[in-house]
């Protein structure tokens, strides 16, 4: 890949001073872009130790755009975004009809179904829109659109990094505790899915059925509950609305690690990450939003950053030029995971390293060392071209 | 290589004595590898992470970038002292020294500037806003162009030395580390990490004049990652770290092209000749070790346990010969 020179006009002019001067000789470019939120009111959890912040994705997408825009004070890029947050039942059509007018770059913080519903809108065909939040697998299949891009693991990356490294540890026997969401049902899926695609095996399976507050009472409720669970090497949770999950570690009948949503689990992005120059951007969005980055806060920050590097690069705001770009052998995106990530070309899924970790640690980052691919090793994770039902990337 | 066949090596060496003084990233400390003994002699106390580091020209100063205690720290290298902290503004990763032996150009990672210090006055004597984690610094052999580049930004920002303004900006692969002149000054080489390249820049008028790429046979192509890198004295070959690849890239400085690659520990990060430049020693920041390189042979002769992620590498050659 080279590097566009900047043009000799603007270093000439930054010779003589001020910045302003030399931009004023420059055609500036705007690139406006969209932060559009469906907000859900969340289900009830058992303990509220942790609740979910309330600027949860956002938070990363502002310091991006301060990124951003410390980039293109050097090019002439200017960089902007507009939040619209719809509340609960809200019309998020409506919103994004309204909003659309405003911005070519549209992130979406929602469901899959939220995605969608603003992906289709007729409005939305000459748009890039970037999925931050729904893993969902039928987004990278039978439901992609080419007009979405998605920064956010899908749910079957983070389940087979999860796998890959039980597998690398030669822990292949598994027992599953499901909730009985449809959240919680949907990553069993992707669990067994990704145990199956590894070589591991779930020996038994139980349903969650506590329908009481069992926080006083979970030494002596949960080691029986896991007692008639086949003999196993590690014990999955699927709790990914952290109901009960957190309650299931070392109140086990045997002696078992816990995986999944709790334990050992799998994310897109985690406050333990140090490596790969990761400090510096934990520490930026600490100073920004004063608490901890999350896989969401991360894939919104990836989103905003792709759109800046693609102009960086590019020197235009066309989102259907960038949108060619962004899909091409030639971009490549830094995001402090070790690796270059690049946008898989069938589906509009960022090829991204995966974060295995525990609460305290980073466990390894995923691809795992061994686990190759014909055309790329991160490749190993989530659905593959060929198990892709996705044919609006036209390939 | 044997026992005998290294203690041939060093019988060999002409009598250059020196240290190859390395940075303990996280144990605080500096290691002090004697080059004939090819041993660990003194290990010294620093602030909190240590990275950069430089010697004065007359090397009777040590200046450490000590980035977690926000500072630059002046060690005589005699005693191992800290003889006073440098103000450095905040998260010095790495620095420059101007030719005149007495201004430091300091990256500050997590400020986005570029700090310049009179280590006489011990003042800071300018702030430069440049791109988003800046890292790699470079001060011109004439003295009158210093250059900072931004990790995420991915730009060299080209700084003249008279007024402390920018002057260019020029656009560089995904996640530039480390920039150096060549000795004439005519050219430019900055190593980009996550782009996996090193671009080539004529200083004249600041254009691209080269790019050097590179592939190890059964390294997947995304961990071939360049950072450090150091000319040698003839400016015919640059020796080039890549990273998590675990490799030292011998690069022809006419044609871009790599001419081999030696393996090293884990993680390369940076290098320093021995006073002969016969000898090459790289940081090895996962394995904790530095690799000696025989030069000219291209060929690693042994691993030195240091501290914890050894990261910066200076050499001073010593009296006793």
């Amino acid at each position: 890949m080279t590097a566009p020179s900047i043009p000799a006009a603007i270093c000439a002019a930054l010779w003589l001073g001020t910045s302003a001067m030399a931009l004023a000789q420059q055609a500036r470019i705007d690139v406006p872009m969209l932060y559009l939120r469906q907000e859900v009111d969340l289900p009830p959890v058992l303990s509220n130790l942790d609740p979910q912040p309330e600027d949860l994705g956002l938070a990363g997408a502002e310091v991006a755009l301060k990124d951003n825009q410390t980039t293109g004070s050097f090019l002439g890029h200017d960089y902007a975004l507009t939040v619209v947050s719809v509340a609960p039942g809200g019309d998020l059509a409506a919103a994004a009809r309204d909003a659309f007018a405003a911005a070519p770059f549209v992130l979406v913080d929602g469901t899959a179904a939220d995605v969608l519903t603003v992906a289709d809108l007729p409005e939305a065909a000459g748009k890039l829109i970037f999925n931050v939040s729904a893993g969902d697998a039928r987004l990278r299949s039978e439901d992609c659109r080419a007009n979405v891009l998605h920064t956010i693991p899908e749910d079957a990356a983070r389940t087979d990094a999860l796998m890959q490294v039980l597998q690398a540890k030669q822990w292949r026997k598994l027992a599953l505790i499901t909730g009985p969401k449809p959240a919680d049902q949907a990553f069993a899926d992707a669990l067994r899915r990704s145990a199956a695609k590894f070589g591991l095996t779930i020996t038994g399976e139980k349903p969650w059925t506590f329908d009481t507050d069992l926080r006083e009472s979970t030494m002596a409720e949960l080691p029986r509950f896991t007692q008639d669970l086949p003999d196993h090497d590690v014990l999955l949770v699927a709790d990914p609305t952290d109901d009960f999950g957190r309650y299931v570690q070392h109140n086990t009948w045997l002696p078992r690690p816990v995986a999944g949503t709790h334990g050992l689990h799998a994310e897109g992005w985690a406050s333990v990450i140090e490596a790969w120059g990761a400090v510096q951007l934990q520490n930026r969005f600490e100073a920004h939003a004063k608490r901890d980055m999350r896989a969401r806060d991360y894939a919104a920050w990836l989103a905003i950053r792709a759109v800046g590097e693609a102009v960086t690069r590019r020197n235009t705001a066309d989102p259907a030029s960038l949108r060619g770009f962004i899909l091409s052998a030639d971009f490549q995106q830094d995001g402090f995971k070790g690796r270059a990530l690049t946008f898989r070309n069938w589906n509009g899924q960022m090829r991204q390293p995966v974060a295995v970790v525990n609460d305290r640690a980073l466990v390894t980052m995923a691809p795992v060392e061994g686990f190759l691919h014909q055309r790329n090793e991160t490749d190993s994770l989530g659905l593959d071209q060929p198990e892709s039902k996705c044919t609006a990337f036209g390939r | 290589m044997t026992r005998l066949a290294i203690l041939l090596m060093i019988l060999a060496l002409p009598a250059h004595a020196g240290e190859i003084w390395i940075t303990n990233e996280k144990d605080d400390t500096v290691s002090v590898i004697d080059v004939d003994t090819l041993e660990v002699v003194r290990t010294y106390p620093t602030g909190e992470r240590p990275r950069g580091v430089i010697f004065s020209k007359d090397f009777s100063r040590l200046y450490i970038c000590a980035s977690d205690s926000n500072t630059v720290q002046v060690m005589d290298p005699e005693t191992g002292k800290i003889l006073h902290d440098l103000p450095s503004g905040e998260d010095p990763e790495q620095f420059a020294l101007h030719p005149d032996d007495r201004h430091l150009f300091i990256a500050n990672e997590d400020d986005a500037v570029t700090t310049v210090v009179d280590t006489q006055t011990r003042q800071v004597v300018a702030q430069i806003n440049v791109g988003i984690e800046p890292e790699g610094m470079a001060v011109s052999p004439d003295g009158k162009i210093a250059i900072t580049t931004s990790e995420t930004t991915n730009m060299a920002h080209w700084i003249d030395t008279a007024t402390y303004t920018l002057f260019a900006n020029t656009l560089v692969d995904s996640r530039p580390r480390h920039a150096e002149f060549t000795a004439d000054g005519a050219k430019l080489w900055v190593s980009s990490e996550i782009g996996g390249t090193i671009t080539v820049f004529n200083v004249a008028d600041q254009t691209e004049v080269g790019k050097v790429r590179f592939e190890i046979t059964g390294v997947s192509s995304d961990l071939v990652q360049p950072v450090g890198f150091k000319f040698n004295p003839e400016g015919t070959k640059a020796f080039v770290a890549l990273g998590p690849s675990n490799h030292v890239a011998v690069v022809n400085m006419t044609t871009y092209e790599v001419e081999t690659y030696i393996l090293v520990g884990r993680r390369v990060w940076h290098m320093a000749f021995s006073p002969d430049n016969s000898q090459l020693f790289t940081t090895n920041g996962v394995s904790g070790d530095v690799t000696v390189i025989d030069v000219a042979s291209e060929t690693p002769v042994k691993s030195i346990k240091v501290g914890r992620f050894p990261w910066g590498a200076a050499m001073r050659p010593t009296k006793s010969q």
